[in-house]
């Protein structure tokens, strides 16, 4: 028995995962702090010997900064419609087609539902140059539809939705809607949409943050600083020679702060959720 | 669930017969959505890709067709070897360590006397939620060329010289593989983590009775039966690191694309395309990174399965 990893109750073996456990904790959170500090230190902080590891006084100073090079709250406004838009359109697409492929009977189903699921191998950057010049050609070039109609496409949705459909929402039901004279689109509003509340958060929130993070695409499809999403703005804080530390810092943390809280506060559903979407 | 009465009715069944092209309809409309947006920014741009990859193109003037010229210029550039040689550095350096150690890590969290398992979970993921571009920018001031740059400092303190994370061969790749593994490690460690809650206990329970410590038990029931949770993240992680721009892009700013330290296959693919306006090779590189990553990922499937089944045969 004594061979057993951390079975005494203080024995080196605990005490040894314990210590693992917290050094890789600290090492996931420092870069969160340090990334605080630095904001609130001005940018002769940085040459500092030791490192400066308190917070300074610059929080607001460094902000300003910030602004003066990009525009930070258009960008988290687009940031935001982009991702709101995207999430929402998938919600709708993925869940009709998972409905649609869980309990309807039409020839050819198999098939185009391996199909979907085949596009999940294809890497994003095949097409990069047509879809650049096919948005280029509509006229769509920095406008944020352009953002956000690669995204649209959620082959994964779809997947989980029928997942969730075939779980959840017995056929019986669906039947005894029908006998009621429910229209087909009916049936998905009132008795299946419902039912697969829990599907769309775990959905939503997959979507959402993939969408709030993506930088490819939307840094060649938007040039002008106007239409700029959050990512593309702050990589751009990094495009001169000579870098403000502090003024980059303080970018990325309070573009990082408001998905952070979210996180904190639903951090269970979060994390089930990413769990979840990949596991399925 | 409430259950709707159904309402026994004969008038119903006469109906059948159109209720089921009616279903049909509705199948095929419900999933419409998905292809025709597909067929627009998916298939087409693929294809178009395609035929791109076989013509001489900047974008503006008119294409004229080469045969293979363009994939003979990939091919014999040595920049674009390079660039898959970073790839393939990168995409190693910056997985492997994250599958072994989040596979670690979820055992740990899986341990039932571990206290403050909630917080650990919580902590371990939260780099997750930060965007790449964050992530870069982060790491492009921790690992920056200064003397008095943290990880220049730290590093100074066990008598390590300081080194130029941006603009040497190893130190852009260190960098950028760290970077990867903060990002994605606690995403792996969520993933085996729900993996392993979904083994019985009853395995285990069998397993102590037969005499298996803890570490017998993570290679004979844990290992084999995660099996599905690991070929599932070596796949995922193989596809992302074959396409690896963000990191590299941010990390080194508008060196990005001067410089061949951390140039990627996307970036090269990327610079073809949008700062040389060269789409015919571009597209053609696009051709090859797809090649390379069914390639691969069949590679390491292959691998990956093989390692499974002689781990299996010995337990």
């Amino acid at each position: 028995m004594s061979r057993e990893v951390g079975t005494k109750k203080w024995g080196i073996g605990r005490l040894a995962i314990y210590l693992f456990l917290t050094v890789i904790s600290f090492f996931s959170i420092f870069p969160f702090y340090w990334m605080f500090v630095m904001a609130t230190s001005p940018s002769s902080a940085y040459n500092s010997i030791p490192p400066t590891i308190i917070p300074g006084d610059q929080l607001v100073a460094n902000f300003k900064k910030v602004l003066e090079m990009i525009p930070f709250f258009q960008s988290m406004v687009n940031t935001l419609i982009v991702c709101l838009t995207v999430t929402i359109v998938v919600l709708f697409i993925s869940s009709l087609a998972g409905f649609a492929f869980a309990k309807f009977k039409f020839p050819g189903k198999n098939i185009l539902f391996f199909s979907i699921l085949f596009t999940i191998v294809i890497p994003p950057q095949l097409g990069l140059i047509p879809q650049y010049l096919l948005v280029a050609k509509a006229g769509l070039l920095d406008h944020l539809f352009a953002a956000m109609i690669l995204f649209f496409l959620n082959p994964l949705g779809i997947f989980l939705m029928r997942q969730y459909v075939n779980q959840s929402v017995p056929d019986e039901l669906i039947e005894a809607a029908k006998l009621d004279g429910c229209s087909n689109f009916r049936i998905y509003r009132s008795v299946v949409l419902p039912i697969i509340l829990p599907a769309f958060a775990t959905l939503g929130i997959i979507v959402f943050t993939s969408v709030w993070g993506e930088f490819l695409w939307q840094f060649t499809v938007l040039r002008d600083p106007e239409s700029y999403t959050i990512q593309v703005a702050l990589a751009s804080l990094n495009n001169t020679n000579k870098v403000d530390f502090g003024m980059l810092l303080s970018g990325v943390f309070w573009a990082t702060v408001p998905l952070l809280i979210v996180f904190l506060i639903f951090n269970k559903l979060f994390i089930s959720s990413i769990a979840e979407g990949s596991v399925k | 669930m409430i259950p709707l009465e159904v309402k026994k009715d004969t008038v119903y069944r006469k109906r059948s017969l159109s209720e089921k092209t009616k279903d049909m309809i509705s199948g095929y409309l419900y999933v419409s959505p998905f292809f025709v947006i597909f067929a627009i920014i998916g298939l087409y741009p693929a294809l178009f890709s395609l035929f791109l990859a076989f013509q001489k193109w900047n974008g503006m003037g008119e294409m004229e067709f080469v045969g293979l010229a363009n994939f003979k210029v990939i091919l014999t550039d040595p920049l674009f070897w390079k660039s898959v040689y970073n790839t393939i550095v990168l995409g190693i350096m910056g997985t492997a360590p994250q599958l072994v150690v989040g596979l670690v890590l979820a055992f740990f969290l899986n341990l039932t006397y571990l206290r403050f398992k909630n917080f650990f979970r919580i902590t371990i993921f939260m780099p997750y939620i930060t965007s790449m571009v964050a992530v870069a920018l982060v790491f492009s001031v921790f690992f920056s060329n200064n003397d008095t740059a943290l990880v220049n400092y730290l590093i100074g303190l066990i008598g390590m010289d300081p080194v130029n994370w941006k603009t040497s061969e190893w130190g852009a790749k260190i960098a950028i593989s760290t970077m990867v593994f903060w990002r994605w490690l606690g995403y792996n460690t969520i993933i085996f983590f729900a993996g392993m809650q979904s083994i019985s206990n009853d395995l285990y329970e069998a397993a102590k009775i037969d005499g298996a410590n803890k570490l017998q038990q993570l290679r004979y029931i844990t290992i084999p039966m995660l099996k599905p949770f690991i070929l599932l993240t070596v796949f995922f992680s193989t596809v992302g690191a074959m396409q690896l721009f963000t990191e590299p892009a941010v990390f080194l700013g508008n060196a990005a694309f001067s410089r061949d330290e951390a140039l990627t296959v996307v970036m090269y693919l990327y610079r073809d395309a949008f700062r040389i306006s060269s789409f015919g090779t571009a597209s053609a590189s696009a051709i090859i990174l797809l090649i390379f990553i069914v390639g691969v990922s069949a590679l390491n499937m292959m691998i990956t399965q093989g390692y499974g089944r002689k781990r299996g045969r010995k337990g």
